[in-house]
C-alpha cells in the first residue's frame, strides 16, 4: 500500500486526513442524534421540556448532522484524495482547500448553534438561515475552484469516471443551493423565500431530491468508482458502461422532483412528469450498481476474508434495492398509500445508513492507513464487528418502518361503510409504538458501529508509522 | 416557433446526443484506451507497488474482467 513519504508527487493529504477525522466524529454526532429523536418518539419526555431539545428542533439537526456534516465530509476527503491521486498531482488553489476544511466546519457549528435555538428557513434540508447559507455558498464555490482547478493541471491525459461523477456533484449543488437559497432577508436570522407558493414548492424540491440526486448519488458513486476497484484490487467492470452510466443519471435525475408534491398544488402534468422520470432513473441506477458489484466477478472469495470489500460491496446492495423501491413509490398510485408515512423514512434510510454511509466507511476504512502511513487498519476484527453492527441495525430499522408505514397508509386510508374514517390518527400512532422501539434499537447498533470505526480510527493515527503490516488475504 | 415545439426539439436533440454517447463509448476503437484508463487507478505512485500491479496488469488486455 502506498504512502505518501514513498510517493513521487507531493500530494495535499492533509486536508484529506482532516475531513476524514471529522467524517468519523461527525458520524457518531449526527446518527446519536437520529438515536435521540427517535427515542422520543417512543419517550417524549427525553426531550426534557427544553425548547432546545425538542424533536422539531433536533431533528432539522439530524438531517443536516448526517447530509452535510458526516456524508459531506466524506465526500470532501475522497473527492480530494481520489482527485489528487488520479491526476497524479497535488491539489490547486494552495491555501484555499484548508479554507474549505474550515469553512465547512465553520458551517456545520452555526447549525449546532442555530437549529437548537429555533433559527430556521423551514424548507427541508435546506434549514439554515440566509448568512449560513452566503458561508456555504463561498465554501462550495472555493470547493469547486480546488477540484476543477485540480483536474485542469492533471498530469495525465484522461479524467478518470470517478472524477466525472464527483466534478458533476461539486457543480450541481452549487447550482441548487444558490438557486433553492434566493431569499429576501428581514433581519439577521430571518428571512423569507423569493419564490411564492407552488413555485416555492417546486423549487424546493427540486433542490430536495437533487441533494438526494447529486450530493448523496452521484458522489457517492465518485467514491464507489474509485475505492471499489482499489479495495478489489482489479478495474471497473466496464469503463463504457460506466460512461453511459454517467451521462444517463446526469441528465435524468434533474427532472424526478415532483415526485415529492403528488396530489398537491403542483399542477397535474409536472407531477406525472416527475413519476414518469423517477420511473425511468431506475435504469442509470441498476446499471451503475451492476457496474460496481460485477467489478467483484472472479474474485468473490475477496469477500469472505475482506470486510472492507464487503462494506462496499453490501452498500451497492442497498442502493440497488433502494433504487428500485424509489420509483416504485413514485408512482401516484403507490405513493397515495406510502406518503407521509413512516415507509418513506424507512426508504431514506436504507439509502443513507445502507448506502451512503456503508460506501463512504468502506472508503474511509481503505484511506485511514493510507493517510496515515501504515499497511492496514488497527483492527480487521473490528471493522468486522462494525459490519455486522451497522448490517443488523440498517436491516432493523427499515424493516421496522416498512411495516410501521404500510400499516399507517392503510390506517389513514380505511373508511367505514358511511364514509366516516375508521381509525383516528392517534390510533395509528400507538400501533406504531413497538415499530418506533425496533427502529430504536437498529439505531443504537448503528451508533455503537460508529464509536468503535473512532476507536479503531484513533488506534491506527496513533500507532507508530508503518507499525501496521498488511494482512497477506488467504 | 412556440415555446412547446422548442421544448419538443430540444428533447430530440439531447436524446440524440444520448444515443451518440452511447455509440461512442462501445465503439470498437476506445476499447484499448478505456482499458488502460480503468487499469490506472491500480496503478501505484512507488516503485515497488507499480511492479507488482504491472504482473496483475498484464493479462487483462479486454474491457471486462478476464476470468469471468
Amino acid at each position: 500500500m502506498t504512502t505518501s513519504n514513498t510517493s513521487a508527487v507531493d500530494y495535499n493529504f492533509n486536508v484529506v486526513r482532516q475531513f476524514t477525522v471529522m467524517t468519523v466524529i461527525w458520524g457518531i454526532v449526527g446518527t446519536f442524534l437520529g438515536v435521540l429523536i427517535a427515542a422520543q418518539l417512543i419517550w417524549p419526555a427525553l426531550n426534557f421540556e427544553t425548547p432546545w431539545l425538542t424533536y422539531s428542533r433536533l431533528r432539522p439537526l439530524h438531517t443536516n448532522a448526517v447530509i452535510f456534516a458526516f456524508g459531506t465530509s466524506a465526500l470532501f476527503a475522497t473527492s480530494y484524495y481520489v482527485v489528487q491521486r488520479t491526476c497524479k498531482t497535488t491539489l490547486f488553489g494552495g491555501k484555499l482547500a484548508a479554507f474549505t476544511f474550515w469553512g465547512w466546519q465553520a458551517v456545520i457549528l452555526s447549525a449546532i448553534i442555530s437549529l437548537p435555538l429555533g433559527y430556521t428557513s423551514t424548507k427541508e434540508y435546506a434549514e439554515l438561515e440566509w448568512p449560513i447559507d452566503i458561508l456555504i455558498a463561498v465554501v462550495w464555490v472555493s470547493y469547486a475552484i480546488v477540484f476543477f482547478g485540480t483536474l485542469v493541471k492533471r498530469k495525465v491525459s484522461h479524467i478518470y469516471v470517478a472524477n466525472w461523477f464527483f466534478g458533476g456533484f461539486i457543480a450541481t449543488v452549487a447550482v441548487l443551493h444558490i438557486g433553492n437559497s434566493m431569499v429576501l432577508p428581514v433581519s439577521a436570522m430571518k428571512s423569507y423565500s423569493i419564490y411564492p407558493g407552488a413555485i416555492d414548492a417546486m423549487m424546493q424540491w427540486w433542490y430536495g431530491h437533487n441533494a438526494v440526486g447529486f450530493l448523496l448519488t452521484a458522489g457517492f458513486l465518485g467514491m464507489m468508482y474509485y475505492f471499489v476497484p482499489k479495495q478489489a484490487e482489479r478495474p471497473v467492470y466496464s469503463y463504457r458502461l460506466s460512461i453511459v452510466h454517467f451521462w444517463a443519471l446526469v441528465s435524468l435525475y434533474i427532472w424526478a422532483g415532483p415526485h415529492h408534491l403528488h396530489y398537491t398544488a403542483l399542477p397535474d402534468w409536472a407531477q406525472s412528469v416527475g413519476m414518469v422520470m423517477s420511473i425511468v432513473l431506475f435504469l442509470p441506477s441498476w446499471g451503475g450498481m451492476i457496474n460496481g458489484i460485477m467489478t467483484l466477478s472472479g474474485a468473490w472469495h475477496k469477500l469472505r476474508t475482506d470486510p472492507i470489500l464487503r462494506f462496499l460491496i453490501v452498500s451497492l446492495s442497498f442502493y440497488g434495492m433502494s433504487t428500485f423501491e424509489g420509483p416504485m413509490m413514485a408512482i401516484k398510485s403507490v405513493n397515495a398509500l406510502s406518503h407521509y408515512t413512516d415507509w418513506t423514512v424507512g426508504h431514506v434510510h436504507s439509502g443513507a445508513l445502507g448506502w451512503v454511509a456503508m460506501v463512504s466507511i468502506g472508503a474511509l476504512y481503505h484511506l485511514i492507513p493510507v493517510l496515515f502511513n501504515q499497511g492496514r487498519m488497527y483492527s480487521i476484527r473490528l471493522i468486522n464487528v462494525h459490519f455486522w453492527l451497522h448490517t443488523a441495525g440498517v436491516v432493523l430499522y427499515i424493516v421496522a418502518m416498512w411495516i410501521s408505514g404500510v400499516m399507517q397508509g392503510l390506517m389513514w386510508r380505511a373508511v367505514n361503510s358511511d364514509g366516516t374514517l375508521t381509525y383516528s390518527f392517534v390510533e395509528s400512532l400507538t400501533a406504531s409504538y413497538p415499530f418506533y422501539f425496533i427502529r430504536f434499537l437498529g439505531g443504537v447498533l448503528v451508533v455503537s458501529g460508529f464509536i468503535l470505526m473512532a476507536y479503531n480510527m484513533f488506534k491506527t493515527i496513533y500507532a507508530k508509522d508503518n507499525s501496521l503490516k498488511p494482512i497477506d488475504a488467504a | 416557433m412556440d415555446y412547446g415545439t422548442l421544448r419538443g426539439l430540444f428533447a430530440l436533440l439531447i436524446l440524440a446526443l444520448f444515443i451518440i454517447i452511447v455509440i461512442w463509448s462501445y465503439s470498437k476503437k476506445r476499447r484499448a484506451s478505456f482499458d488502460e484508463i480503468a487499469n490506472s487507478i491500480l496503478e501505484e505512485d512507488n516503485v515497488t507497488a507499480a511492479d507488482n500491479n504491472q504482473a496483475i496488469n498484464k493479462d487483462s488486455k479486454q474491457e471486462t474482467n478476464n476470468n469471468v
